[in-house]
């Protein structure tokens, strides 16, 4: 073929002009190929706040719910719990809760806005099992340091009734504390936190 | 008259597809190293495993659900209810872990044999995204009988994702699809297992094919074939694949089924390694199960993860040490390929390596004691040790002379005298009476088995060097 009278810039151009607009028309149906994986309408309104009444939670009391598909605990500590929880913080590998996700009113030595009133999501920060509840003193098979808590039957990390993590296993940081606000004295709503602007 | 008319028709295909020209190609004009022994049976083998799950893949498809609330029910459906269908269903679970036996052998000739280096780089590295794809294709399906070992193994493991900085948590989310692994999870992993990657398995065995057949089969003398060629132009060291090992492959295949099939029949969950004890409760996501493990096949990574006492660092041990294997061709920086002609030290390299996998894998089944992450975080280093040393210690050993052409080894039949001598040395005949007669009878000779064992150990310690 003859190469006589050929533009070489002309063709060039155009070769590099199509090869972008040929890009950017990948790149838009990029977007909704990947975004069609994010959750659906469904699922996000599943991950909606939830109300729970706390009317009827005993003292010592600890109650489960659903939140977002997890384990959501709601515990009602008593004085002496809060007494061990103020002073028994040797054992901690974060107790004062720098390292772990809480929103900032949660971010005290309870882990709460009312101090007995515990709210967390029942999952371990190491690889997600849910720990059990374990508030008795000294059982035989956790051991005599054992003041009450929440221990991970997968891989042995424990956590103290603030879910405070101890120190020397695998979990890195304190059990998360989701954002949650009272709409009453008694009705919590978790999911949301209490904000000035809002309507 | 019909040949005449059969050959016609030949003829118009072949005029029109290069079908003699492939079959020549990679069959009856490929040529082999004459000396392949058993570790060579692997990647056919592999091949083989690849049809059986493509097979029994496509039958269970046929029967289960890809829904949270009716996939588990649809596995004992099979089980029970469809003709045959317990049979379909464990040999796809037992190709499963007979898949990563088959290639974590044919990984490990390889290694031995030093398939991975120039020219095959590329052979092993189309074998290596085989590898991960293979894994991504076993962790989405064992998901799908949505059992508690299901559910909360993948739990873990996609909650590793998010241990990666910033972007860690939208990326899990993406994965999952919803805020925990919940239907939508199971559906999309059904997609992934099913559709995704079985075409992405295809592509990679063709590539490696396509690229092994370019530059020909290594063997385990390590020596290049076509550097001595006969007059024809022909490997003088080399045998067409075709008829001679695709015979040969045939036994492999029948020795293997005879195993394949034995588990099958009698041990389908292999005492749950192969199928966990966990995994016959439905999934329930507020409970998790009192002891965690993956499929053995991912137990070695799994216990670099735990050895690793903080979680991102964990996580990116784990895939480390995948990302070393992709590197080894260029690790390795010993001109010599074959283990046979190898420095001792290199030996002794590749039987620590051997250790420390081996010692993961166990580990990775049972809880994580204090002294079992000990134990871990030792073979951890001794696993990075092997590959990350390796361009220090490659460059000390002392190397033998690789020979021009492939040699001869004794075949089985040739070892037999030696075996039947070995076996009477550790015997001696001895008088004893019995109902009053004196017979003579052969009775285990101490000082004998003393003196075999003596020389094993040091033809075991010769063979170091």
């Amino acid at each position: 073929m003859s190469e006589q009278g050929v533009d070489r810039s002309k063709r060039q151009f155009l070769t590099t002009a199509l090869t972008v607009v040929g890009a950017v028309g990948t790149g838009y149906i990029a977007v909704p190929f990947l975004s069609q994986m994010q959750p659906s309408t469904k699922a996000k309104a599943a991950g909606a706040p939830v109300e729970i009444d706390i009317s009827k939670l005993e003292t010592g009391q600890l109650v489960r719910a659903e939140w977002r598909g997890k384990p959501l605990w709601v515990l009602n500590r008593t004085p002496e719990v809060l007494e061990i929880l103020a002073t028994d913080i040797e054992k901690l590998s974060d107790p004062t809760s720098v390292n772990s996700e809480q929103p900032d009113y949660a971010k005290n030595e309870f882990r709460s806005i009312k101090p007995e009133i515990f709210i967390a999501v029942g999952l371990c920060t190491h690889l997600g099992c849910s720990p059990t509840f374990r508030p008795e003193i000294a059982p035989n098979d956790l051991g005599d340091d054992w003041k009450g808590g929440f221990f991970c039957p997968c891989h042995g990390s424990g956590f103290d009734l603030a879910g405070r993590v101890v120190k020397g296993v695998p979990a890195p940081t304190n059990l998360v504390v989701p954002p949650h606000r009272y709409i009453t004295d008694t009705l919590l709503l978790i999911g949301e936190s209490a904000t000035e602007d809002k309507a | 008259m019909k040949s005449k008319h059969l050959n016609a028709c030949g003829n118009w295909f072949i005029n029109r597809f290069p079908l003699t020209k492939l079959w020549n190609d990679h069959m009856a004009q490929y040529y082999a190293p004459k000396n392949f022994n058993f570790w060579y049976f692997f990647g056919s083998l592999a091949l083989l495993v690849l049809v059986n799950q493509f097979i029994t893949g496509i039958l269970l498809t046929m029967n289960y659900k890809p829904d949270a609330g009716l996939a588990f029910d649809s596995v004992e459906y099979i089980m029970r209810e469809v003709p045959w269908g317990w049979l379909v269903r464990y040999m796809h679970s037992t190709g499963a872990s007979a898949f990563f036996i088959v290639v974590y052998l044919h990984m490990f000739r390889g290694l031995i044999y030093g398939s991975y280096k120039k020219p095959r780089e590329l052979v092993w590295i189309f074998g290596m995204l085989l590898f991960v794809a293979l894994m991504a294709e076993a962790f989405m399906g064992y998901l799908l009988p949505w059992g508690q070992m299901s559910y909360w193994g993948a739990q873990v493991i996609i909650s590793l994702f998010s241990a990666i900085p910033i972007i860690g948590d939208d990326l899990s989310l993406w994965v999952r699809g919803d805020y925990v692994i919940s239907d939508a999870t199971l559906n999309r992993f059904f997609a992934f297992h099913v559709i995704a990657i079985p075409l992405i398995l295809i592509m990679l065995v063709f590539l490696h094919i396509v690229a092994l057949h370019e530059v020909g089969s290594n063997n385990p003398d390590g020596i290049e074939i076509k550097d001595s060629k006969d007059p024809w132009g022909h490997p003088i060291d080399g045998i067409p694949f075709h008829p001679y090992y695709t015979v040969k492959d045939i036994v492999g295949v029948a020795v293997f089924l005879f195993f394949f099939a034995t588990v099958i029949f009698y041990m389908p969950e292999m005492g749950g390694y192969f199928l966990e004890h966990a995994n016959f409760i439905p999934a329930d996501p507020l409970a998790t199960p009192e002891h965690i493990a993956p499929v053995w096949y991912f137990t070695p990574f799994y216990a670099i993860l735990r050895a690793i006492p903080d979680k991102f660092a964990g996580v990116i041990a784990m895939g480390g040490a995948i990302v070393v294997l992709f590197l080894l061709p260029w690790l390795d920086r010993s001109p010599i390929k074959s283990i046979r002609y190898r420095g001792g030290l290199y030996k002794k390299a590749i039987l620590l390596f051997v250790i420390s996998f081996l010692g993961l894998g166990y580990l990775g089944t049972q809880a994580p004691t204090a002294t079992a992450t000990i134990m871990a975080r030792i073979f951890t280093a001794m696993y990075f040790g092997f590959f990350l040393l390796m361009p220090i210690y490659t460059r000390w050993e002392k190397t033998k002379t690789v020979p021009k052409q492939l040699t001869n080894q004794p075949t089985i039949e040739d070892r037999i005298p030696g075996w039947i001598e070995t076996a009477n040395e550790m015997v001696k005949e001895v008088e004893v009476e019995k109902e009053g007669q004196t017979v003579r009878q052969k009775r285990p000779d101490t000082a004998g088995i003393g003196k075999v064992l003596l020389r094993t150990a040091k033809n075991i310690k010769e063979s170091l060097d």
